[in-house]
């Protein structure tokens, strides 16, 4: 008698047994999610740091380094994931208006968007791998440009340093991609399976919350990494 | 044999389902809250072990028991086994995970299921850090400073820093479990003026482990990639900064210190309210301060860096910020003081060890205003003087704040008494054993001792011997308690709900829970600390 | 979390403004606004970042208030790490 669950309702399968109702449910799923993108934002924000501190001391070689990596390839990356984005919050739409196959639709083009996005990025690092400009011992930046307003040449030690927060936070970026394209995997397996409907479908409002975090970190990541200085040169 | 039978009578988490499986399998956070005991518990001895052989080559002045690079190893392997494997997870892990549902009257923690996975995660990273030490280990200190840890240390770096990273994401996750519980699964008219100051307290160590950790994780990360590829980020000859690196690590690792003492202090609230019979005097001023060291925790960290070579302004800054977070801590010292003024004192195990909490947290957080001095800093980092100002207060208050604890609610736990007797005996050796060890090493400190080294000048082995002889006695101390509370899970006198007459949701339900906590969902119509309206208890136990 | 049922149509034009954005920023960057040009990048990835939390993260519509202040706590928090870092950083090599 004194095991059984406090209050007897009538509940979907999805509603756990500590939880008071429904509502309580996901009120805490969704702080829950908020609060785990707050401790993302401080473990970016590490990285960050980091970043701030070497730009501010080591800017010509950061303004080089930003240089040599391709804008173009940057922005579209930039455009895929804003289009994931808009494929997720219409997804979300979708779940809320019980529109099973539009959801998985949506859900399945947002992950060949995220593989876009992956694609993309694993073409730039193959051309920075072929510069040379991947930290380590081959590392060799003596082909990037010094902006004519620099004093002295490009410190190599200094430009490895750029490179190698550039892969820090592009890898790290890469791998919460990877993840993201993992949840969303399972996402659209349970759509497909109709496991989600008007009444039910916290698990795609916070892995969209995630998802959209990840754009968001990138977002910043474009103009800091790719956008330091585009003068043309003189 | 009538009294097992009293207690097998009624179902509880402990006795509902039996089985490894439904252990290892397990989503209810009071069994989890076991599992962690048991796993701190063995860290705990892990860390202990190194403390030993330091004090044993500490005995003489010169180094006779081990080799210098051994000694290295062995403090750096023993702090990081206290801090990361016992101290941060100990009170929050253990005491947190088995009352703050039951104490919010609540059936479970929000996420029962991710609590699990916390306790997995640290296991693993438990694990790898196991096999660190027995491969080698670490001798970096346990603060990880680069360049060394990153350019010149032939151990076993990256290995510890995995373990730690893992570690880390254990402890996040469960201070996500917590402020969401807390905000989300309070029962009916459990607001938060009525909640027990024990909650406000681990509301407040949960923010710092949301925010702080993850700063730590990206830090250890950065210096695995720059050990594995080497890059250069942290190594001065090649334009990086080891000092950036410190003050990456140093942002997480004040607030850590908080998350260590913050949950003992959680502890001091409830045990001085019931064993004074009073409800805490300002009540809002202490829980306010909870809020409050933990945001203040946060602004200062560079006071690890004075001597470091940052600048002399941003020291100033630091400095003064350092004073003011002294505030907070000052403020629930008087108003638990104030608290016992006129209250009806009863001395027993937990009440020892409150006492014991108050008096040496409180010479550990003054010594810390005179490191907080940047003028006496220069003189005494780096020496014994900040040994015994952290171990004043990670042990004289952490420790004892955990072991008070476990003594207040090992009847809610276990359904059982310890021996009082003996629980008083081992809180008088841990205090009498404790201070012995500590309170040489101030002076030493003072008188110039440089921490870290395996040898020193003749001059200083009185001392040196004195803190050897009281760290054995410590020892036993500690050892104590293990022993009967084992003794007690048999033989102990039965616990019925309340032994000690306390206020709080968690003495309304049996001792040990069912596995749903409460047999009706209460429903809170009184204020925190009711003890106007609680009786005592017939009697205190005064069990031999 | 709100049940507020987002129109697609504003989701839509939130995307183009998004889009225009990142071309406008990619395209600023060749102009030379000495000092400003690092700001304007700043503030319009800001303001992207801002369109992305409002409209797709819902916190425009939703009524808990919490969400909110984890969100600004969190960036506080970060913008904590940046500043007192920087107060070394800067005044290191004065005087």
């Amino acid at each position: 008698m004194s095991d059984s669950p406090i209050t007897v309702e009538e509940h979907g399968p999805e509603l756990r047994h500590h939880f008071v109702d429904a509502e309580q449910q996901r009120d805490a799923a969704s702080l829950g999610m908020w609060l785990f993108l707050a401790t993302e934002i401080m473990f970016f924000g590490g990285m960050f740091c980091a970043y701030l501190i070497y730009r501010y001391w080591y800017y010509n070689e950061f303004a080089a380094g930003s240089r040599s990596i391709d804008i173009y390839l940057g922005t579209i990356n930039t455009a895929v994931l804003i289009c994931s984005s808009l494929t997720v919050a219409l997804g979300v739409r979708a779940a809320q208006m019980g529109k099973r196959k539009l959801l998985v639709t949506l859900l399945l083009i947002t992950i060949v968007f995220g593989l876009a996005f992956l694609g993309i990025k694993g073409v730039e690092w193959y051309q920075k791998f072929e510069e040379h400009h991947v930290p380590g011992n081959s590392f060799n930046a003596s082909d990037l440009e010094r902006p004519p307003y620099s004093h002295g040449e490009i410190d190599q030690r200094h430009e490895q340093i750029y490179f190698s927060l550039y892969f820090a936070m592009t890898g790290l970026h890469a791998l919460h991609m990877i993840i993201g394209i993992g949840i969303f995997v399972f996402l659209t397996y349970y759509a497909w399976k109709g496991r989600y409907s008007p009444k039910y479908y916290t698990p795609v409002e916070i892995g969209g919350l995630y998802w959209h975090f990840v754009d968001i970190v990138w977002i910043y990541l474009f103009p800091l990494l790719y956008l330091i200085d585009r003068k043309p040169l003189r | 044999m009538a009294t097992v039978a009293i207690a097998a009578e009624r179902e509880n988490y402990l006795n509902q389902e039996y089985g490894i499986r439904s252990w290892l399998l397990t989503t209810d956070h009071k069994r989890i809250a076991l599992l962690y005991l048991a796993s701190i518990t063995f860290f705990f001895f892990v860390g202990g072990f190194f403390a030993l052989l330091i004090r044993l080559e500490l005995l003489t002045p010169a180094g006779h028991l081990v080799q210098a690079d051994t000694y290295n190893k062995l403090f750096s392997m023993h702090g990081q086994v206290m801090i990361f494997f016992f101290l941060i997870p100990s009170i929050p892990a253990v005491l947190g995970n088995f009352l703050v549902p039951l104490m919010i009257g609540a059936k479970d923690l929000a996420f029962p299921r991710i609590n699990l996975l916390s306790w997995y995660l640290y296991i693993i990273a438990g694990t790898i850090y196991v096999h660190c030490i027995v491969t080698g280990g670490v001798d970096t200190g346990w603060t990880f400073y680069t360049p060394f840890s990153t350019a010149f240390s032939n151990t076993r770096v990256i290995e510890a820093g995995i373990s730690i990273f893992i570690a880390g994401f254990s402890s996040i996750l469960t201070g996500l479990n917590f402020v969401v519980t807390v905000h989300r699964m309070r029962a009916p008219g459990m607001t938060w003026s009525r909640l027990p100051l024990f909650i406000w307290a681990m509301y407040a160590t949960s923010i710092i482990q949301l925010l702080g950790t993850p700063v730590l994780a990206i830090t250890l990360l950065l210096v695995v990639f720059e050990r594995a590829f080497n890059l250069g980020i942290f190594d001065p000859t090649r334009g990086g900064d080891p000092l950036l690196f410190q003050h990456l690590f140093w942002f997480y690792s004040h607030p850590a210190v908080y998350i260590m003492i913050l949950p003992a202090m959680a502890v001091e609230s409830e045990v001085v309210a019931c064993f004074t019979r009073k409800r805490i005097f300002g009540y809002n001023f202490v829980a306010m301060s909870s809020i409050a060291i933990a945001v203040f925790g946060f602004l200062v960290w560079a006071h690890h860096m004075f001597v470091a070579g940052i600048s002399l302004y941003s020291a100033l800054i630091f400095s003064i910020l350092s004073y003011l977070v002294a505030v907070p801590s000052a403020i629930k010292v008087f108003n638990w003081t104030a608290t016992m003024y006129k209250g009806s004192i009863s001395f027993t195990t937990p009440m020892l060890y409150a006492f014991g909490f108050i008096g040496l947290f409180t010479m550990g957080g003054l010594t810390g205003l005179f490191l907080a001095c940047l003028g006496i800093d220069v003189h005494v980092h780096d020496t014994y003087f900040v040994i015994a100002h952290f171990h004043y207060i990670m042990v004289g208050g952490a420790v004892m704040g955990y072991l008070g604890g476990l003594h207040f609610w090992w009847p809610k736990i276990s359904g059982r008494m310890y021996p009082e007797g003996w629980g008083r005996l081992a809180a008088l050796l841990v205090f009498a054993g404790f201070n012995l060890t500590f309170f040489p090493q101030f002076i030493l400190g003072y008188m110039g001792m440089p921490r870290r080294y395996w040898q020193y000048p003749p001059e200083f082995q009185v001392l040196n011997v004195l803190s050897t002889a009281g760290s054995t006695i410590l020892a036993v101390g500690y050892v104590l308690p293990m022993v009967y509370f084992l003794w007690s899970m048999r033989y102990g006198k039965i616990a019925n709900d309340n032994p000690w007459g306390a206020a709080g949701l968690e003495w309304k339900t049996s001792s040990p829970p069912p596995t749903f906590n409460f047999k009706e969902a209460p429903e809170v119509t009184w204020e925190a600390y009711n003890y106007d309206e609680i009786p005592a208890p017939a009697e205190v136990p005064v069990e031999r | 979390m709100s049940e507020h049922v987002m129109s697609s149509k504003l989701y839509y034009t939130i995307w183009i403004t998004l889009m225009c954005l990142t071309v406008i920023t990619a395209a600023v960057s060749f102009v030379d606004l000495g000092p400003f040009n690092t700001i304007v990048a700043l503030v319009i990835a800001t303001i992207k970042a801002l369109l992305v939390v409002l409209f797709f993260m819902h916190v425009k519509y939703t009524s808990e208030k919490l969400t909110k202040i984890v969100i600004v706590s969190a960036i506080f928090w970060l913008f904590l790490l940046l500043a007192l870092s920087m107060a070394d950083y800067a005044t290191r090599f004065l005087s």
